[in-house]
């Protein structure tokens, strides 16, 4: 039984392995790196579908996306909205706790206000409509996002299929409710609320119709920062997220810190739904998030769920949806173009964490038969 | 108001969602959690409409149709389609060890952003001279039935009065049932989702099987976008008509415990859910915004049986023991 | 009866960065016999085996199968070779049925799962297992799930069995009918390779009987000229004195008393039986055992992290001179009550630990909630950890470098210096040497004996017996989870505590 020959041809030439630490700025250059790696690569897909030359691909994206200034404050919403959300799931992914809920607890959030909006908007002081109209979106994204935590605190039930599936329910709960407040009657949809009155409308600064929720955001951002970093909730969720043994040990209530976690996650999310119907849109629709639910996780993932990073994650994406958006339109085009640059962006960033992670070796023959 | 009627848009409902669901059943069973099936079908559906596009526009009588290459053209190409989505998530999660969930959310946007953007502009792309995305040649061939299904009336209708794409499904299905249950290879495939060290160190490839099985589950679930789009919307491309299918197709294989057998009833249960309302308007008349809440049921009873079976913890019903996580084996 | 030989290793040296786990091993395994491998945890028994079956592969040395040199690079090799190894932690797929698991990977024949069952079924009445093909595996008990693996090393054809202490987890009657089996595949023709450190069963079930000692092969002796004196000796070796500074302890006062405790695994199995023993301040109280005795659970039923099914744990609060029953209570209930107890656990960065995080920040881990209402108040775990870093002379880039990427050693000095910290009046230490140069080793002993001069109560779980006999004041010696002695650490010698450690008197209780 001779298997020498046979085994040194066996052996991989490639030989991977986890890698220490990598000095900051080297894993910077790598996702930088990848980062221009997928331009390249949508340049060349922009080129190869519209023929633009691939150059001035780029400029005609910087021009689509902070061409001018209503552009740049349609940018700064779009980067604030995404980011809320991002901020949101962020406590909860850090906590190993994967809510792909966000979408659905967006629109809940969102749906309450307007519902508050409806249901009171010619009943209620316009300051306590106001009032009730925050908390209620507030409360109602957070039970939104409870219901899956409490399940998988006390029966482990899987989250990540349970948020997801929460996600179409209150989607047909807007349904419903779009064909009861139908405006007007009979058409299926719910128009502006509240148009003359604009009871329960977030207050407008000045002549910025977008300023209020970039600050709301900007606030937030930093709360979030400072909540997950420098406080003892984010310390705890960072322990839970790493190990439970560990927090155990220690004597943390890992079913108290997941729960909390996800009220916390879900009543930020109830923020977004607030701005976004109170807001901006001051209506409801089924696809009021716009899918910024899912994106956010991305733009989390991205940032290694820093907030501070997040703000430049999604300024990449919002960016490029954007700038692609409007040379689609440009040329005729669908809008979709701006999806697929997209993943083509977030296929590189999250390829390029392997080289972060772990080394690639290439093995000699020598050394093998040397052992 | 009759009922085989009923079944019958119940099934065609309900195919693409079993497509769906079985190649997301063989992508979850090597401990894949492929969330990108959404994007998978859509690109399915794209790459078949695009391929019988070219061929329907180089013909220059459409009367003159060749059905064989009809059916071929589309269906390869929707099956590279997918089988290139296939690829991506496997190079990500496998080769690389990507997140999974992030992975298959940017794989969703991106081939959403495909469908979408394709079918939204192939017209203007090859500067065509037409309106819309009409494939009515291509789709009269895939929708083509049994001679029979008029001949037995009712059972005829609800049996025999379908295309072959549908039966294929099933067949599929069942076949997936087979080789996941009955075969070497699937028994190799299930020991690498529930524990890809055991089934390493007992000399099977963990990532060979997940590759395969990711980009086969691709493959047929790119067939349920195909199918929707030249059977269901006969040949006519609407931008995000499919619509959440996809999220339904990962909701069914959760209904149906990863079983691909269950899914094939569980399909037309969810497609009858997803019309009911059309039918029991006739008995109990009822607004949309009622028939929009009866919408809601497939994801309830989805989110009950994933409660229910987590409280009971019946160990064959829940989801392959490394789902979602990656295997490197030095972690050991 | 023909005696050939079915394994011979010549020189097999393994080292593991700077361990060395085996060092100049050889050994011959013949057909028709039954060998056992005795030594203590840490001798490097199943670093050897797993050299065998193709888990790891030499740095030095040969291996031999039927006379021939054989290169065994996996497990897949191993069973061309007839190797099959039954592993401590079974490689087995809950969720499958018995023929399952044991047909996973082969790829003979076209794939016939009743044809399996029945070649299963021809092979168990031959050697008389009792099991049910058709069965789960999360429905067996352990001793289903071993003889599943068992017949699985059969089923690829093994001649050579490799059985990693295979009656650890056993009951007295399935550890006999266990014997019964290897017995009947001895005679068959079967080599079988026992790793264990039960002397009884070594006397009991082997041939022949190898012992290693600290990675080194000390010798082979037949079984029927071996007694329990004669293998301790080998086995343990002869005193080696390490110039550990014990002084006497001074001022002792009752710290913590267990009575009764009786605390039961999830499976029902009784992993601590009626545990009783007072630990006092100002001593050490070592902890010698074989692993996985219940010394994991002990310490963690002491601080809150194990439900007791009875007895009590009574804490005599020095400052306040009451008496507080720790039983069922959380580590926060406990701190709450003024018990300051630290815990140095096994598992370091899975337990002890965030292997993510800075020095610094898993100081904080202990006192997070100290101070501010909702911050973290950040400065004094850094000048904490510069401290620490200082005294104890942890190798690190900084303070905020994730203790994933130090050393052991540097670990367990992170670990170590925290639980101190915080001035405990009881400190528990889970081999807290494990993987621990002698430097580093002697900077613990150091740091124990310094707690005690203190008045702080001790207890360290060790596993050397060289440095329990040394260090400790008193040795509790626990056995399948019952206490089998507690011993004065200056009187024992290392044979009478290897002889308590291996004392199986329990297993009679149990089979009652």
């Amino acid at each position: 039984m001779n298997l020498t020959g046979e085994k040194l041809k066996r052996e991989p030439l490639i030989h991977i392995s986890k890698r220490g630490a990598l000095p900051f700025w080297k894993s910077w250059l790598i996702r930088l790196g990848a980062i221009a790696a997928s331009l390249l690569v949508c340049a060349i897909i922009t080129y190869t579908l519209t023929k633009i030359n691939p150059l001035s691909v780029f400029a005609a994206l910087v021009q689509g996306a902070v061409g001018t200034t209503r552009k740049i404050w349609t940018l700064l919403q779009g980067v604030a909205m995404l980011l809320c959300v991002a901020l949101a799931v962020t406590p909860a992914f850090k906590m190993r706790f994967w809510n792909i809920g966000a979408e659905g607890q967006v629109l809940m959030g969102g749906f309450a206000a307007a519902a508050c909006m409806i249901l009171f908007g010619d009943k209620l002081q316009p300051t306590v409509l106001l009032l009730v109209v925050i908390l209620s979106s507030i409360v109602a994204g957070a039970i939104w996002a409870v219901i899956p935590a409490i399940f998988k605190a006390f029966w482990n039930t899987n989250e990540t299929l349970f948020t997801l599936m929460m996600n179409y329910i209150v989607m047909q709960i807007i349904a419903f409710f779009s064909h009861v407040w139908a405006n007007p009657k009979g058409s299926g949809q719910i128009n502006t609320i509240n148009e003359r009155t604009e009871a329960g409308w977030l207050p407008v600064i000045g002549n910025y119709p977008y300023l209020l929720n970039i600050l709301i955001v900007a606030v937030l951002t930093v709360a979030v920062y400072i909540y997950l970093t420098h406080s003892k909730h984010g310390y705890e969720i960072a322990v839970v997220g790493e190990s439970e043994n560990t927090a155990k040990y220690i004597g943390i209530n890992v079913r108290k810190v997941i729960i909390r976690t996800m009220l916390l996650s879900g009543a930020l999310c109830g923020v977004a739904g607030l701005l976004l119907v109170a807001g901006t849109d001051h209506t409801i629709k089924s696809d009021t998030a716009g899918g910024r639910g899912f994106t956010a996780i991305m733009v989390s993932w991205l940032a290694k769920f820093n907030p501070l990073v997040m703000i430049l994650t999604s300024l990449l994406l919002i960016f490029m949806q954007q700038g692609a958006g409007e040379i689609s339109s440009g040329l005729g085009l669908n809008k979709s173009f701006s999806d697929i640059l997209s993943g083509v962006i977030i296929f590189f960033i999250i390829g390029s964490e392997f080289f972060i992670q772990y080394q690639i070796k290439f093995r000699k023959h020598k050394e093998v038969e040397a052992k | 108001m009759n009922i085989a009627m009923f079944v019958h848009s119940a099934v065609t409902q309900g195919i693409p969602l079993l497509y769906g669901s079985t190649g997301e059943i063989i992508t979850e069973k090597s401990g894949n959690l492929n969330l990108g099936i959404p994007g998978v079908m859509y690109v399915g559906a794209i790459s078949g409409v695009i391929g019988a596009f070219f061929y329907e526009n180089s013909l220059a009588d459409k009367s003159r149709i060749n059905s064989a290459l009809a059916i071929l053209i589309p269906l390869l190409c929707c099956l590279l389609g997918s089988l290139i989505m296939g690829l991506i998530y496997s190079f990500l999660t496998t080769t690389l060890r990507a997140n999974q969930n992030v992975t298959g959310l940017a794989l969703t946007t991106f081939g959403v952003g495909i469908g979408n953007f394709f079918g939204g502009s192939l017209i203007k792309l090859v500067k065509a001279d037409i309106t819309s995305v009409a494939l009515s040649g291509t789709s009269y061939c895939f929708k083509r039935t049994l001679p029979i299904a008029t001949k037995f009336g009712k059972v005829g209708e609800i049996f025999f009065s379908y295309s072959f794409l549908a039966y294929a499904a099933i067949l599929i299905a069942i076949v997936a049932a087979i080789f996941l249950r009955k075969t070497r290879p699937g028994l190799n495939l299930r020991a690498v989702g529930e524990n890809p060290a055991t089934a390493d160190a007992a000399g099977i490839s963990v990532a060979k099987n997940k590759y395969l099985a990711t980009c086969v589950g691709s493959m047929i679930a790119g067939l349920g976008g195909l199918y929707y789009v030249m059977d269901y919307a006969d040949g006519v491309w609407s931008n995000d008509a499919f619509g959440d299918r996809g999220w339904l197709a990962i909701a069914l294989v959760i209904f149906t415990l990863w079983r691909p057998d269950f899914s094939i009833f569980g399909s037309i249960l969810f497609g009858g859910l997803y019309l009911v309302h059309f039918y029991l308007n006739e008995f109990i008349p009822m607004d949309l915004g009622t028939q929009s809440l009866i919408q809601m049921a497939p994801y309830v009873v989805t989110i009950l049986v994933l409660i229910v079976t987590s409280m009971r913890k019946k160990r064959e019903n829940q989801p392959p023991a490394s789902l979602g996580l990656p295997y490197f084996r030095e972690d050991r | 009866m023909e005696r050939t030989e079915a394994i011979a290793l010549k020189n097999i040296t393994k080292t593991f960065g700077s361990i060395v786990a085996n060092k100049n091993v050889s050994l011959h395994v013949f057909h028709h016999e039954i060998l056992s491998i005795l030594g203590e945890n840490g001798s490097g028994k199943t670093t050897l085996m797993n050299m065998i079956s193709g888990i790891y592969h030499p740095d030095e040395g040969e291996i031999f199968i039927d006379g021939q040199p054989a290169s065994i690079q996996s497990p897949r090799d191993a069973y061309r070779y007839k190797i099959g190894m039954i592993h401590q932690h079974f490689k087995l797929i809950d969720v499958f049925s018995a023929t399952e698991n044991i047909v996973l990977g082969m790829e003979e024949g076209i794939y016939d799962l009743k044809a399996a069952e029945k070649k299963i079924r021809a092979t168990c009445k031959k050697y008389g297992f009792e099991i049910d093909p058709t069965k789960k595996i999360y429905q067996m008990s352990v001793s289903e799930k071993q003889t599943v693996e068992i017949v699985k090393a059969l089923y690829r054809g093994a001649d050579i069995l490799i059985l990693d202490e295979p009656t650890a987890v056993l009951t007295p009657q399935e550890i006999r009918k266990l014997f019964d089996v290897m017995r009947r595949m001895r005679d068959d023709g079967k080599a079988i390779i026992i790793i264990t450190h039960k002397l009884n069963e070594v006397l009991e079930i082997s041939d022949r009987v190898s012992v290693l000692r600290k990675g080194e092969y000390i010798g082979t002796i037949n079984t029927a000229e071996a007694n329990a004196g004669i293998l301790t000796e080998m086995m343990v070796g002869k005193k080696v004195s390490l110039n550990i500074e014990r002084s006497e302890p001074k001022d002792l006062q009752k710290r913590l008393t267990l009575t009764n405790v009786t605390v039961l695994a999830p499976d029902g199995r009784a992993i601590l039986r009626n545990v009783n023993f007072t630990a006092n301040a100002g001593e050490i109280l070592g902890i010698a055992g074989i692993s996985g005795s219940g010394q994991k659970e002990l310490l963690e039923a002491i601080a809150g992290l194990q439900h007791l099914k009875s007895g009590s744990i009574l804490y005599s609060n020095p400052e306040t001179g009451r008496e507080e029953n720790l039983r069922n209570k959380t580590p926060m209930q406990i701190r709450n009550l003024g018990v300051r107890l630290s815990f140095v656990p096994e598992d370091r960065l899975g337990m002890g630990l965030v292997g993510s995080m800075g020095i610094a920040d898993n100081m904080m881990l202990r006192s997070y909630r100290k101070g501010g209402f909702f911050l973290l108040r950040r400065k004094e775990p850094r000048d904490l950890a510069k401290r620490i870093i200082e005294e104890l002379q942890i190798v690190t880039p900084g303070p905020q470098t994730p203790v994933r990427r130090l050393s052991g050693g540097n670990v367990q000095k992170v670990l170590v210096g925290r639980e101190i910290s915080s001035s405990p009046t009881v400190l528990m230490a889970a081999y807290p040497v494990r993987g621990l140069d002698i430097n580093s080793s002697y900077l613990i002993y150091n740091l124990l004996m310094k707690q005690k001069e203190n008045g702080v109560a001790v207890i360290f779980v060790g596993e050397d017996l060289d440095v329990l006999t040394e260090l400790c004041d008193r040795i509790l010696v626990i056995s399948g989870g019952v206490v089998t002695g507690i011993v004065d650490g200056r009187d024992v010698t290392k044979e009478e505590l290897g002889l308590l450690m291996t004392k199986a008197h329990h297993r009679e209780e149990e089979a009652q």
